[in-house]
């Protein structure tokens, strides 16, 4: 069962395709920008460079903000915290609905029926109104923020992860396992999460745009990053008044949010194909109901 | 979303007493589990809010607290008495539609939101309604036309928008509609207080047309999957051979059974409209729940929170327990015990 070399071979295989090359691309530019940005910024975030909305000029290439600040080098600062959380929040919700998950599909009984009543408490709140009554008690705390979006997550991770290992469970060789008398964990650890990989990575790729949806969200309503910091969000927010005389320092941070959701829905798309061994673009009608469901529940 | 996810879902044994009535014993039995659920979502609501270390009485007042302030609203509160106790009274006032004290303006929340459930619900039902009608037409089309060069732009397209966050979309139509482009519409809303929504449908136009650009993807991708799946199904190529013109295959023989699978995402959506209206109202200063919760979360207003809440809580479970049903009477075949 050496099955560690399977994600890497699938990932390899989506990004051959049109479409995972693509959504790579895109995707990998708004991390470049995000990343290398701050290094390159040619001025602070907070150093009040020209007029308040003045139009683009060879001093301030995208113009000012609201206060008079480059409004090129707030975009090029205000990415990476973004990222940062969703991809913290992400990798969380993932972990811990996938071990929750196949504990339920696992142990079954009480174990799954705990577990699946906690989900359906989670899952009848928006995830934005979850991470707003969290927000509410204890303020607008980054940890706070990723520790919200992460637990909206889990549910739905749980939900997919439970229904593969139920899947996996049942087969022959784990049952012909439990029968020799290996241990459980043992089980869950070397048979059943591997077989769970693409599962998860599909998943990763749903939930990292969830995740962005959500953090980015607050950062708008002014529950993330607070001024005079620079994050995309709250740019769009804080410039949308001079979104006349200055419509880029909205038009940067929405283009530069768009397009990352834009490269990972499709480069998520291209390895959920290349896990189901259909690269081209014939998919089967199931497989792709399959999909759709689990990318809105 | 009970049942698209949840694919091996453990069965029991058919009752004999199941068949009759599927839909009434589903109802009841869905609505049971909702029940329940909404009174563990106001446990949490109300532990997470009131009970949780550094009380909202300091929460509220932050650097304004003194002792004796503080000591005022805890009475105020009810954070004194024992918090089964404090639940308890919440709960029996929520059930007798009080909900409290607004901290904020003093008036009582019933009468705050009572207006804007309204004004909420108006937004959710016309995008919900206007997104699924174009989903599923363009679905119909896309399948129909299946590889053409209409489906390939449409299919690629509603890809790459899936989950593009509510206010990006808001801001580009309104660089495009309100501000830059063209003046067509208002870039915010200005309700008179007291004025239904509907009579300025104007100013609708942007925080729907926002809406429905966010929801039409996912009923447009799986109306096309399921309708696709039905055009390859046997009892088409009969319809087909037996001379049954193009449209009615398409509309009489297809459609009916590929709707089932779209049902639940239609549901779905509507319950992706609940969170997606908090940032669109507040966008357009639309005067709806969402935008309530946003200033009462700024304000730390916690009754109108715990209220606004669990009027989405059950908003969510009341759409759901409402998918499982319309989508069990569309499909008679699910009626039937599974075997």
């Amino acid at each position: 069962m050496a099955r560690k070399p399977e994600a890497i071979a699938v990932l390899g295989r989506a990004v051959r395709t049109p479409r995972g090359a693509v959504g790579l691309a895109i995707g990998g530019c708004v991390v470049l920008v995000a990343v290398l940005g701050p290094a390159v910024a040619p001025y602070s975030t907070t150093e009040f460079v020209t007029k308040p909305f003045s139009r683009a000029s060879s001093i301030a290439w995208l113009g000012g903000d609201v206060l008079g600040r480059d409004v090129l080098s707030r975009t090029l600062n205000g990415g990476w915290e973004l990222l940062a959380m969703a991809a913290v929040a992400t990798a969380l919700g993932v972990i811990v609905g996938a071990l929750l998950g196949v504990m339920a599909a696992y142990h079954g009984g009480s174990w799954d029926s705990i577990i699946m009543r906690a989900v359906d408490v989670i899952l009848a709140f928006p995830q934005l109104v979850f991470a707003l009554l969290l927000v509410s008690i204890l303020g607008p705390k980054i940890w706070l923020i990723v520790l919200a979006v992460a637990i909206s997550h889990a549910p739905q991770v749980a939900r997919v992860s439970r229904a593969a290992a139920l899947d996996i469970s049942e087969r022959d060789f784990v049952k012909a396992m439990q029968i020799l008398g290996i241990p459980g964990r043992r089980i869950i650890r070397r048979d059943v999460l591997p077989n769970l990989t693409s599962v998860l990575m599909v998943e990763i790729g749903l939930r990292l745009t969830y995740s962005m949806l959500v953090i980015a969200g607050l950062s708008f309503l002014g529950f993330g990053l607070q001024p005079p910091a620079a994050s995309w969000g709250l740019m769009i927010n804080e410039n949308r008044v001079g979104l006349i005389a200055n419509p880029w320092g909205v038009l940067m941070p929405a283009i530069l949010i768009a397009l990352f959701t834009i490269g990972v829905n499709t480069f998520t798309d291209a390895v959920a194909r290349a896990s189901l061994g259909v690269g081209g673009r014939a998919i089967e009608p199931e497989a792709e109901m399959a999909l759709v469901a689990r990318e809105v529940a | 979303m009970t049942t698209v996810t949840e694919a091996p879902e453990r069965v029991g044994p058919p009752s004999k007493a199941a068949r009759p009535h599927p839909i009434r014993n589903l109802l009841i039995k869905r609505s049971l589990i909702g029940i329940l659920t909404l009174v563990l979502v106001s446990i949490l609501v109300f532990a997470a809010t009131q009970t949780l270390p550094g009380n909202a009485a300091s929460a509220v007042l932050l650097n304004t607290a003194t002792p004796q302030r503080l000591h005022a609203l805890e009475v105020q509160l009810g954070l004194t008495r024992p918090a089964v106790d404090q639940y308890w009274t919440w709960l029996t006032g929520v059930l007798h539609g009080n909900f409290g004290t607004s901290l904020a303006n003093g008036q009582p929340v019933g009468t705050l939101i009572g207006g804007r459930i309204l004004n909420s619900l108006v937004l959710v039902i016309v995008a919900g309604a206007i997104g699924t009608l174009i989903g599923v037409g363009l679905g119909v089309l896309a399948a129909a036309r299946r590889d053409s060069v209409l489906d390939h732009v449409l299919s690629v397209t509603a890809l790459a928008v899936t989950a593009l966050p509510e206010f990006v979309v808001a801001v580009v139509l309104v660089i495009f509609f309100a501000a830059v482009v063209i003046h067509w519409f208002p870039a915010v809303s200005v309700f008179v207080p007291g004025t239904a929504p509907w009579s300025n449908p104007k100013e609708l136009v942007l925080p729907v047309a926002t809406l429905v650009i966010v929801v039409v993807p996912y009923v447009f991708r799986m109306m096309r999957a399921s309708m696709i799946d039905a055009l390859e199904s046997d009892y088409v190529q009969m319809a087909r051979l037996k001379g049954v013109p193009k449209w009615r295959v398409l509309l009489f023989h297809a459609l009916p059974n590929a709707i089932a699978p779209t049902i639940q995402v239609i549901g779905l959506t509507f319950l992706y409209l609940a969170g997606g209206v908090v940032v669109v109202e507040y966008l357009f200063n639309y005067p709806g729940l969402g935008q309530a919760l946003v200033s009462a979360v700024s304000d730390r207003d916690i009754p109108q929170i715990q209220a606004i809440v669990l009027v989405l809580a059950a908003f969510y479970i009341a759409v759901n327990i409402l998918t499982d049903v319309i989508s069990l009477a569309v499909s008679p075949r699910r009626r039937l015990p599974r075997s």
